[in-house]
């Protein structure tokens, strides 16, 4: 599964060669994060955050448990045993800061680890499983994320439960039955709150799971790299271990001191004030909103506000799906023979000036209140938004001529690469 | 065949969204959006002028303060508000006593059971307890506010955006209407038992002022107590109230901000070692 001039674990004393003998759990180890794995040496730092996704899940695990344990969830309490967290458990407000700013650190990595696969097209041939697995997690991240802003049982969490459990309502027929199904009631309430607790605890499992898939079928081809180009030969290659470990080290670093700055002197500027209020049915706020990482998506759901032929909520419901679901297909809809963004001219024009501004006004109108003009601004660019990736990423893959591409990555990093024969080992270069 | 179909899906939604754009554009440009009075009148809240001792990265406590305003609170405050999330034994943080926290105590009735008989009854709090609310229960609570009840002001400064300044502007602010108010919108009516506040959302709230008049407290460290010096005083102590930790949490920051900028340090030069091996000689590297 790796290249063949990976290197061979060896080990070195009694205990590991009776472990590899009997459990080789050490060279497992060694070949997928050591120096057995062999990555390609011009990655640039923005492949640092696949690794600190891997990190921020396991500090949500770690310090999710912890604050399980002094949780109740029980509508009655809930509210109350999160203040007693903050103010009664020992260091219970730096376990509960960590983990609600945690959530926040988990998403922006991966936002940024996603659009990094966008334009690097990370999705091609052969990596098409590696980036179906992502999208997966990134959908089972959203929903753990979603039931955990619920347990704190403030006016948003309630607020929130209500107006997304209640986009399963605009689902013909089965709608209102299927939202009272979800939520074991008609409204969120104890059962909902219970069972938003149980799955928030095993879908972080779950989604550990689909991460070690993911890196499963990652090592199959190996890692992708700036240039695009695949490994031809061990020139273009670098041990992970020294090599990327020191750089992950590196960013990891700077990614916790800025993290922990939120956590220590910024922690609930990410979050929304209504929810330190204890839930109540009977008031709403005026503006409901979902935390910062789902606007955009929520901007798309709200810019459907004309009934055609199907009502403008089952429009929104759908839109709003489908703008995830749409990852699952670039594999297929983005025929490019060249992967990187930097030798496709036409790509990179409409992903620097048309994808990237467009998510920003998304995200920008999804926090807004639904007010014009932010819901024309949102429905302009949830316009733009399906173009790009349903028409103008096909379109342009099929009439774009891409920059030539460097004979190797060896040839891209030192300028020439004499060990490479021409003929030998080349992929057709398409044009 | 999978393009033609993605096409077609994304024209579709495309065309869904930009009907919902033409319809919404249309009622924009015929339909004057009528402006709110809240919406012109409503003030941002900017806090005293001196600003608050534990504001900013290195803030502390007045713990002097803090006493000042958990007097106004309970002399004030607390005839109708509650405050669940705090325990009479929290009051130590504020730098009383444990003996001065057990007396304070002993001030508080809290519903409990007569040892003897089982029944209900009122006995003095214990530093243990929490302070009581101003009412047995919510309906009371409602019935006597004309029917709202008088939020909890535990965790109000955290409730409000930019709570500690807030609070101070909202018991500051109340005044009369302005006169262009009366003239911009005619239908705005100050209803019986509101009152103005261009600090509060909708402009008009149900609370009296409740800090009225110049030394409604009489402090026990001899400062003055003006309207302004109780609202902030009260603001400072409902931020403890909202934030115990706060300055705990700021002064845990800065050790570890100091740590990992120093094992940033360390594994950048680390990286950089390493790396020397790895980095082309004399060769211009294309830039990604």
């Amino acid at each position: 599964m790796s290249f063949p001039w990976a290197k061979e674990y060896q080990p070195q004393n009694g205990l590991t060669k009776f472990l590899d003998e009997k459990l080789p759990l050490p060279r497992f180890v060694y070949n997928a994060v050591g120096a057995g794995y062999p990555v390609p040496r011009n990655l640039s730092y923005f492949w640092n955050f696949g690794v600190l996704a891997g990190f921020f899940l396991v500090l949500q695990i770690v310090t999710g448990v912890v604050l399980a344990m002094h949780y109740a969830a029980n509508t009655q309490v809930a509210f109350a045993s999160v203040e007693h967290i903050m103010r009664d458990v020992n260091w219970g407000w730096l376990m509960r800061y960590t983990h609600a700013n945690g959530a926040s650190f988990f998403f922006v990595v991966v936002y940024i680890h996603i659009f990094r696969g966008l334009f690097y097209a990370s999705y091609k041939p052969p990596r098409e499983m590696i980036w179906l697995l992502g999208v997966t997690i990134f959908l089972l991240m959203m929903a753990t994320a979603f039931m955990g802003y619920v347990l704190p049982w403030g006016q948003m969490s309630f607020w929130g439960a209500q107006v997304i459990t209640g986009l399963f309502e605009a689902i013909p027929l089965i709608g209102p039955p299927l939202k009272t199904w979800l939520l074991g009631g008609f409204a969120p309430d104890n059962a909902a709150l219970n069972r938003f607790f149980s799955l928030h605890f095993l879908l972080p499992f779950v989604i550990l799971g689909c991460v070690i898939l993911h890196i499963w079928a990652l090592h199959i081809p190996g890692s992708s790299n700036p240039t695009g180009v695949e490994v031809k030969g061990e020139s273009d290659t670098l041990p992970f271990h020294p090599y990327y470990t020191a750089k992950d080290g590196f960013g990891l670093g700077v990614a916790l001191i800025v993290f922990m700055t939120f956590v220590f002197f910024l922690p609930n500027m990410l979050g929304h004030p209504d929810n330190y209020i204890e839930a109540n049915p009977l008031s709403t706020p005026a503006h409901i909103v979902p935390e910062w990482y789902f606007y955009p998506f929520y901007a798309i759901l709200r810019a459907f506000t004309f009934d055609f032929i199907l009502p403008a909520k089952l429009w929104g419901v759908l839109a709003m799906f489908s703008s995830i679901l749409v990852w699952f297909f670039l594999p297929w809809l983005d025929k490019s023979p060249v992967r990187s963004g930097h030798y496709r001219p036409l790509f990179r024009k409409f992903f620097w000036f048309g994808l990237i501004p467009v998510m920003a006004v998304l995200f920008v109108c999804g926090g807004a209140p639904a007010e014009e003009p932010y819901v024309m601004i949102s429905q302009v660019a949830t316009a733009y938004y399906f173009l790009h990736f349903l028409v103008i990423l096909p379109i342009i893959s099929s009439i774009e001529r891409p920059d030539p591409l460097p004979f190797s990555i060896t040839e891209a990093v030192l300028g020439s690469d004499k060990k490479a024969v021409l003929g030998e080992n080349a992929e057709p270069v398409a044009v | 065949m999978i393009r033609l179909v993605g096409i077609l899906i994304g024209l579709g939604f495309t065309f869904v969204v930009l009907l919902a754009f033409v319809t919404g554009a249309y009622t924009a440009a015929t339909e004057d959006v009528a402006e709110t009075a809240e919406h012109v009148f409503h003030e941002e809240a900017h806090g005293p002028e001196a600003g608050y001792s534990f504001d900013g990265p290195f803030g502390k406590w007045d713990l002097t303060q803090l006493q000042r305003g958990y007097q106004v609170y309970k002399e004030v405050c607390a005839a109708c508000h509650s405050l669940n999330y705090v325990a009479i034994r929290d009051l130590e943080d504020l730098g009383y006593s444990e003996a001065q926290v057990k007396a304070e105590a002993a001030t508080f009735q809290v519903p409990g059971v007569n040892p003897d008989t089982g029944e209900d009854e009122m006995r003095q709090a214990l530093p243990t307890d929490y302070f009581p609310s101003p009412y047995p229960n919510a309906v009371a609570a409602s019935a006597a506010n004309g029917g709202k009840i008088p939020p909890d002001l535990s965790l109000m400064v955290k409730a409000r955006h930019d709570g500690s300044n807030y609070l101070y502007n909202l018991l500051t602010g109340y005044q009369q209407p302005p006169a262009e108010l009366a003239e911009e919108f005619p239908d705005f009516t100050i209803p019986v038992g509101g009152y103005y506040n261009p600090y509060f959302s909708s402009l008009v709230i149900g609370m009296p002022p409740p800090i009225s008049v110049d030394g409604q407290v009489t402090y026990a460290d001899g400062t003055e107590a003006t309207i302004s010096q109780m609202s902030q005083d009260v603001s400072a102590f409902l931020t403890w109230t909202a934030e115990p930790k706060l300055i705990e949490r700021k002064s845990t920051g800065w050790p570890v901000l100091g740590f990992l900028l120093f094992a940033t340090i360390l594994a950048w030069l680390a990286k950089k070692q390493i790396w020397a091996s790895a980095k082309p000689r004399n060769a211009s590297r294309r830039e990604d």
